[in-house]
């Protein structure tokens, strides 16, 4: 009985992994000259924590974000889920990218099931499909073609093809970026809902310090590239949180300095 | 859901189901009256005076012109009561009228006043006659024609499908078949002929080679760039999914590569139709490109015309065919040429 309720108690889906990253170092090659991105990264993230990666818009966040999906591998260090290391991609480590990059040619439905059908999955957890377009709030769209779609749409239906996989780790890569202001302030709520429903770790890539306050519960600044950890930041504040919590306008300021940015 | 992104959609299904309605739709159809008037105009030229050669179906040709007339008028009042119909008749008006016109011209300077030379110019009335009398020939012709371009528009385009799809995935085969592709690919198949002539067992067989070499370069680098054009994000999101290279290939790579095939697909088709026509005269003794060279071996010039025509449809109706296919396999595209 005890065993039963624990589980009726735990969150939906599987519950977060842990992610250490090792003074991971990474460079590009770019005809003949040697390009430094990441140097020397150290970072850990809790089981369902949240985690903030702030930095100035192409200093190598994004890059981390690949090595931690595995889609590419560090030229240093060691990046370990579990303590297991990562050594290709895996559907516990799903990325949601800054386009939706959703298939043209896949209805909403479509797109969402990718995951499951790629591995064998669709036919006997067909449900999950529908349930993660609810999730998202899209159903009743689920025969929409992507270009029916508006951005915001687009990228929820990109968010439910990520966590119909029910992954351990969500790794979002600036997701609400080219969203228009509104739409964006309404899904970062959306974000920390089914983020605390769910209890899986995130990782958020962002260059906006108020997303990064209003969803994290740490914030990690990067410098310019090649990107290195300047500070990190807990955010020691309660949900949900409201975006003029003085304590989150004050360590807004605070982050803004850090960026260089305050005046 | 916010209500901006329903109203987005809603507006966006609206664009493609309403369709803008005709205000003169339901009242008599005028343009009609004008058709059936130039109808009746190529009628009364086809019989106005005796034909200056010899044709047999010249009062035939007149009473199906004078028939179509009085169809037309008939439309023309009830336009009101045979809908979708009267429609597609309307917007058809300008067609309507200056066909008529443009038969009438034809049996003027042909059957009625000697001004274009005879017999290589036959009147619409030998067409008719043609496809009385010679149907059969010409129908085997055409059944001979369809199975050979099948056969090898058929094969060339599944090879140079399958041939695309390993040259955009595999560096191996890039390295092998590009530099001959290269060198072999622009040759015109026709330029094979004298070759595949005394290399293949029957001139059958070597036209069905030569088809599909005609239509598969054409496939192959279409197919090739689409698949290379595919975006690598798409193949990062199925990867981060848990996609393997199988299904890389056929559910992301493919499908993205889907419209530069058809593009492929298409200009294939053309040449095949280049090469069918080419191998017929020369080799096979069947087919409508045999039918036109035996007609005009016997100086019958009528028969040529109306194996032309039916060739036009036949090469047509394929197009039609393969546009068709693709707009119900790529639905999911915007702005699809129409056909």
């Amino acid at each position: 009985m005890v065993a039963a309720d624990v589980r009726l108690a735990a969150p939906r889906g599987r519950a977060g992994t842990r992610l250490e990253v090792r003074d991971v170092s990474h460079h590009f090659e770019l005809e003949g000259k040697t390009l430094p991105v990441l140097d020397g990264v150290t970072l850990q993230a809790e089981p369902g924590e949240l985690v903030a990666l702030l930095g100035p818009s192409g200093c190598g966040k994004s890059t981390l974000l690949r090595l931690v999906a595995g889609l590419d591998r560090p030229r240093s260090g060691g990046l370990l889920v579990d303590g297991t290391p990562i050594d290709g991609p895996d559907p516990s480590r799903v990325v949601v990218f800054q386009d939706p990059t959703l298939y043209p040619w896949r209805t909403v439905y479509g797109n969402v099931a990718l995951g499951l059908e790629a591995r064998g999955l669709l036919r006997s957890q067909r449900a999950r499909v529908d349930d993660a377009l609810e999730l998202v709030g899209l159903s009743g769209f689920d025969r929409a073609y992507p270009h029916q779609l508006s951005g915001g749409m687009a990228q929820r239906a990109a968010l439910a093809r990520a966590l119909v996989n029910e992954p351990s780790l969500l790794i979002l890569d600036e997701p609400l970026g080219k969203l228009d202001s509104l739409t964006r302030i309404s899904m970062q709520t959306e974000l920390v809902r089914l983020w605390r429903d769910a209890g899986f770790t995130a990782l958020l890539v962002t260059h906006d310090v108020e997303e990064a306050l209003f969803m994290a519960n740490r914030v990690i600044v990067f410098s310019d590239r090649p990107a290195r950890i300047k500070a990190e930041i807990v955010v020691d504040s309660a949900y949900p949180r409201h975006r003029d919590d003085p304590y989150l306008v004050d360590l807004r300021r605070r982050l803004l300095e850090l960026l260089g940015c305050a005046p | 859901m916010t209500d901006t992104d329903v109203t987005t959609l809603a507006a966006s299904t609206d664009v493609a189901g309403v369709e803008p309605r005709d205000r003169s739709a339901g009242s008599v159809w005028f343009g009609g009256i004008a058709a059936a008037a130039a109808w009746l105009i190529a009628s009364l030229v086809t019989t106005s005076r005796p034909d200056v050669g010899d044709w047999s179906r010249t009062d035939e040709f007149a009473i199906a012109l004078m028939a179509t007339a009085a169809a037309l008028a008939v439309a023309a009042i009830a336009a009101r009561w045979i809908g979708p119909l009267a429609a597609r008749l309307r917007t058809a008006t300008p067609w309507l009228i200056v066909i008529p016109l443009a038969i009438a011209a034809w049996e003027a300077v042909t059957a009625k006043f000697p001004v274009l030379p005879q017999p290589f110019f036959p009147p619409p009335q030998a067409l008719i006659e043609v496809y009385t009398d010679d149907w059969q020939r010409l129908g085997t012709s055409v059944l001979h024609s369809l199975r050979l371009l099948a056969i090898g528009y058929l094969l060339g385009a599944t090879a140079g499908f399958l041939l695309g799809v390993s040259l955009g995935w595999s560096r191996a085969v890039g390295y092998w078949v590009h530099p001959v592709l290269r060198l072999i690919g622009p040759l015109p198949a026709t330029a094979w002929l004298p070759l595949a002539f005394f290399a293949f067992p029957s001139s059958w067989s070597a036209s069905i080679f030569l088809i599909a070499l005609a239509t598969g370069f054409p496939v192959t680098i279409l197919t090739w760039s689409g698949v290379a054009g595919v975006s690598g994000a798409y193949y990062d999101v199925a990867r981060t999914l848990g996609a393997n290279g199988r299904f890389l290939v056929l559910k992301v790579a493919i499908p993205a590569a889907l419209p530069h095939v058809f593009v492929g697909l298409f200009m294939g088709l053309g040449a095949s139709f280049a090469v069918l026509v080419v191998a017929e005269m020369l080799g096979v003794k069947a087919g409508l490109g045999w039918y036109l060279q035996w007609a005009q071996g016997w100086a019958s010039y009528g028969n040529m015309y109306a194996a032309l025509l039916v060739m036009a449809l036949m090469c047509s109706g394929l197009i039609t065919l393969l546009f068709r296919v693709r707009d119900h396999l790529l639905a999911w595209q915007r702005g699809l040429v129409r056909w």
